[in-house]
Order: structure tokens, then sequence, then C-alpha cells
């Protein structure tokens, strides 16, 4: 098997012997991106808006064009449709207080998937709690996917659908258009969780005519608390500010103020520049190495993963046995033995996974779990990586089966 | 995997799959539950206290080898104490996994449960060996009011 190596652009990756199988949680930064936060904070750092002078206004300038490059990115029709935040959670908080609030009334219906992220789950609960609206969930099947007669739980009384693109748990692909094309014909919006998906697959909200859309920059390669809130311009414009203070005003008088204009109207104070410009840096990084060969690469790591997985009776697998419907994470167990030993065990021989309940409580305690392992790949990840993971699981079991019995 | 191999030693891993302190209790006098909500090791500790001496100990729940293992040994180390001594020996294993100096005296006293000295060397897994301490030291705590 003949595979690309980005290794050598990735400093951490390049310069260490772990096997990083924790990109899920968050990926590693290549040299563009460090590069480019530094040039800025070298050359062009100022608050941007704020002043005439040059510096000033190349800050904006830079801010602008990272908007620009995820609008384009993500294929917004404007970059007017926007919002830097500083991740996943805050998009998602915004659009609960700023649309969910406003919008949501008694009896009325918001469906997630049991596969939802607790930051696509939780503020949720506060809306309807607040509102006195029903929260309903679109279950999985036995094979880790969402039954289309699920979808029949859509119905008049929904007004928000709010999905994860993918599981960040499970791994399972959502099937986002029939779900969008049912939610608008009951005349629901839909927010798509695209927090894990798109490191993995291109996620064009134009095309498949989401509403609105969140992701976090780290876990594609860009730095640590800069992330995206994209919102149709017409729903922005008529949605209420979420914070308030300088930037996001047109004129403040002493018992009154009116906002900027999306998406500024949503970016309260002073804001994160070097990460929107390491974000804008992450996206030209993936762009240029493109889609096309990011999945072929993660998709035989993948398979390569789950088939040597396969090969260890002591392993139990928690995902969908239809490869093409999953991308970037495996969840899996030791028989018998605790996911925390297990990866405390695997740090022991340089694997890094994450065991818990990855934020996803309401999934596991329907898939009867407490806990699960999970190991996710990246376009820096190798076979390499997989083997060691794969012999060190070999070792974990030959050291407890005698205790496993 | 040296520090780890000795952390998961016979003895720990025989008592986190032993169900020997796992036996229930008919008429416990007391119980508290104590939880890691972040890696979400669970136990149930419950108790005979009688005069002042912890007469019995049960504990039922679930989570890692490390915490079930530290809830069954600390079980073994601490029944037919009395209150009094039983906060010492707490303390005691507080002050080794924190890898404060203990005395050769202190050291003894923990028996068994010095298994889990090389726990202050794994930041990560430190709450797990403290779950049942800390819950036992709140129980005790509770029956002074
Ligand atoms: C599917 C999904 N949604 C949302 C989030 C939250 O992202 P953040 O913590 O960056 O806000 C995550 C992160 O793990 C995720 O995987
Ligand atoms: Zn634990």
């Amino acid at each position: 098997m003949k595979m690309t190596d980005f290794r050598k652009d990735f400093p951490l990756i390049a310069n260490s012997k772990i096997a990083y199988l924790d990109s899920g949680a968050t990926a590693q930064k290549p040299f563009a991106v460090l590069e480019c936060m530094k040039n800025f904070y070298e050359k062009t750092n100022a608050n941007p808006h704020r002043g005439v002078y040059k510096l000033s206004v190349d800050a904006t300038n830079e801010y602008v064009a990272a908007r620009q490059t995820v609008a384009d990115f993500i294929g917004a029709r404007s970059m007017d449709e926007i919002v830097f935040t500083k991740n996943a959670t805050e998009s998602l908080n915004l659009l609960a207080y700023s649309y969910g609030l406003d919008n949501i009334s008694e009896g009325d219906e918001i469906i997630l998937s049991i596969m939802e992220h607790h930051s696509n789950l939780v503020p949720w609960q506060m809306v309807a709690k607040k509102k006195h609206a029903t929260l309903k969930y679109l279950y999985i099947n036995k094979n880790c996917q969402i039954d289309e007669s699920e979808l029949e739980k859509i119905t008049n009384k929904t007004k928000i659908v709010s999905i994860t693109a993918l599981s960040n748990v499970l791994g399972t692909k959502v099937d986002l258009d029939k779900i969008i094309k049912k939610a608008h014909a009951v005349g629901a919006k839909v927010i798509i969780d695209a927090c894990q998906a798109v490191a993995h697959m291109p996620i064009n909200v134009s095309d498949i005519d989401a509403d609105f859309a969140v992701f976090s920059g780290h876990k594609i390669y860009a730095p640590l608390g800069i992330g995206v809130l994209y919102g149709k311009k017409e729903l922005l414009e008529k949605m209420s500010p979420f914070m308030f203070g300088g930037d996001m005003i047109e004129y403040v008088y002493e018992n009154d103020t009116t906002f900027a204009p999306v998406p500024t109207k949503f970016e309260a104070g002073t804001q994160n520049v070097a990460g929107a410009v390491g974000l804008a840096a992450a996206i030209k990084y993936l762009q240029n190495i493109g889609y096309e060969k990011i999945c072929k690469h993660e998709q035989q790591l993948l398979e390569y993963a789950i088939t040597n997985l396969k090969k260890l009776p002591y392993i139990d697998l928690y995902c969908t046995d239809e490869l093409e419907k999953m991308a970037g994470v495996i969840s899996f167990n030791m028989k018998g033995v605790h996911p925390h030993d297990v990866s405390s065990l695997l740090d022991g021989e340089g694997v890094c996974v994450r065991s818990g309940n990855h934020c996803a409580q309401p999934l596991l305690r329907f898939m009867g779990l407490d806990s699960t392992c999970r190991a996710s790949i990246s376009i820096y990840s190798n076979k390499d990586d997989i083997d060691k993971l794969i012999e060190a699981l070999k070792k974990i079991y030959e050291k407890f089966k005698k205790y496993i019995g | 995997m040296s520090e780890l191999d000795e952390l998961y030693s016979d003895l720990i891993m025989e008592h986190s799959m032993s169900g020997k302190n796992r036996k229930g209790l008919d008429h416990p006098t007391c119980s508290l539950l104590g939880h890691n909500p972040n890696c979400g090791d669970e136990i149930k500790l419950e108790a005979i206290v009688e005069n002042g001496i912890i007469v019995d100990m049960s504990y039922s729940g679930h989570g890692c080898a490390i915490s079930q293992s530290s809830t069954s040994i600390m079980i073994d180390t601490l029944k037919g104490k009395t209150i009094q001594e039983a906060k010492q020996i707490i303390s005691i294993f507080i002050k080794m996994i924190k890898r404060e100096e203990l005395s050769s005296e202190e050291l003894k006293s923990l028996k068994n449960a010095r298994a889990f000295q090389n726990v202050a060397n794994m930041p990560a897994r430190v709450k797990c060996a403290l779950l049942s301490w800390h819950t036992l030291e709140d129980l005790l705590q509770s029956l002074d009011k």
C-alpha cells in the first residue's frame, strides 16, 4: 500500500515517535499554519477596524481575506454569511440563544440525532426547557446508521433540525441530503455540525442547502480558539445579537443602540485575528492537497485499521459495516478490559488514543456502553501508526488475558 | 511499559476482577456514591459502622481496573479499623499518591494499598486511585455530624 506522506509538514508529528491517533479531538498544525501566524504577529498585528493607520488596515485586510477563504471553502454565497467564533460550541450556543430562543415556542419540536456531541445537545435542552418545547432524537440502527423511517419524526411541529454530519464516536456519515429535504418540506431550519466532517470530506453549504453550519478550526489543522458559524444571510440578519459590546454596534446612545450589519453584529469585542489568519492558512493547506487525495489516503488507512482490528477476536468494534459510510474515527473496546486501562497502556506504548464517553453520553447510554477507546486519523496518520496500535493491543491482551479468563 | 507494568500487577488485577468485596451488605448503616465525571468511574460504598468501628464494607459500581481494585484493596485495609484509624490511613494513602514523604510506619499501615505508589507518576490516573478513598473520607466525615 503506497501512501502519500504528509508527516514532514507537521513539526510535532515529524519530530516525535508517538502514534498520534487523536486528531478527532484536535489535529496537529502544519508549518504553513504556524508560519502564517508567526508572520501575522511579526508583521501585521494591530487591532483591525479600530485604526486609520496602515498597519491596522493591513490587519483588517487579512481578517477580511480569511473570511472570504472560509466562505469559498464551504461554498457560502457571500462572506457576510461567515461569523468567526472561538469554536463550534460557541457557534452552537450563538444559534441556540439568538435563533432558538426567538423562534421556538411552546409545543414546537427540535430534532437531534442520538449521535450528537454534547455541544449540539445541551444548548438545545436549554432552549427546549425555557420554551416548553420538545427534543426528539433520530436513533441509529444496529449498523450505526439512521434508518430512513426515523425521519418520520420530522413533522409540522419541527422547527429546528440540528445534526452532525459525521459522528465523533462511530465515524458514521449522516445522509444530510435526505434530512435537509425532509426538514425543509415541513418548514424547519437545519443546522449542520460539521465539526468532525470538514477534516475528512468536502462540505458545500449551498449545494446541500444548509441553513446554518458550524465547525472548529482546530480539528482541521488550524489553531485553537477559532471557529466558524455559517448562516444564510437572510436568517442571520433577522437574528438578534448574541454578545454585546465594541465593534458589533453602529450607533450607541445613552439608552439605545443600533447594530452593525452581519456578520459584524455577531462579533463583539476584539477578535482572534491571528486565529482567523491561521484558519485561512489551514484551509489553503487542505485545498492544496485536495479532498480527493485526503479521502483516498484516509479511507485506505481506515480500511487497513478496521481489517486488522477485526483480526483480533478480543476487540469489539463499534462502527457500521459499510466502510464507505464512515470516516475518520474508529471506536473499539478490548473485551473485559476497561477503556481507560487500555488507553493508559497504549500511552505506555507511545500510542495516543482517547477513551471515555467522547462528549456523547446519550449515544453511549443508548448503545449500552460506558465508554470506548477511540482512534482517529488524519492526513498525517500512516500505516505505521496503525501497526503500532495493533501491536500494542496484542501486547496488552497478552498481559491481561489471564485475568480476563 | 515498565512503570505501567508494575502498576497493573497481579495484586491489582486480581482485586479488580474479584467479587470478594462486592458481596453486598444486608443492613449497611451508611453508604455513599462516588464518581469521576470525566472518566466515568463510579462506585457505591456501603458500610456497617458500630461503636466507632468499621465492622464491614462492600462496594458496587464500574470503572477502570485502578478505581475498582483501589476500592477493593481499601476495604481489605480498613475493615475492622476505628473511624479515627481509618481517617488516618486514608490521609496517608492520599499523601502517598501526592508523592509526599512517608515514614516507614506510615507505609506499613497502608498494607497492600502500597501497590498504588506508581500512580503518583501518572497524573491521568490519580483520580481513579483516589476515588474510593475520597468517597470513604466523605462518608466517615458525614458520620461525625
Ligand atoms: C461532532 C462535534 N461537534 C462539536 C464538537 C465541539 O467542538 P469544540 O470543542 O471545538 O467546540 C466536537 C468536538 O469534539 C465534535 O466532534
Ligand atoms: Zn479510572
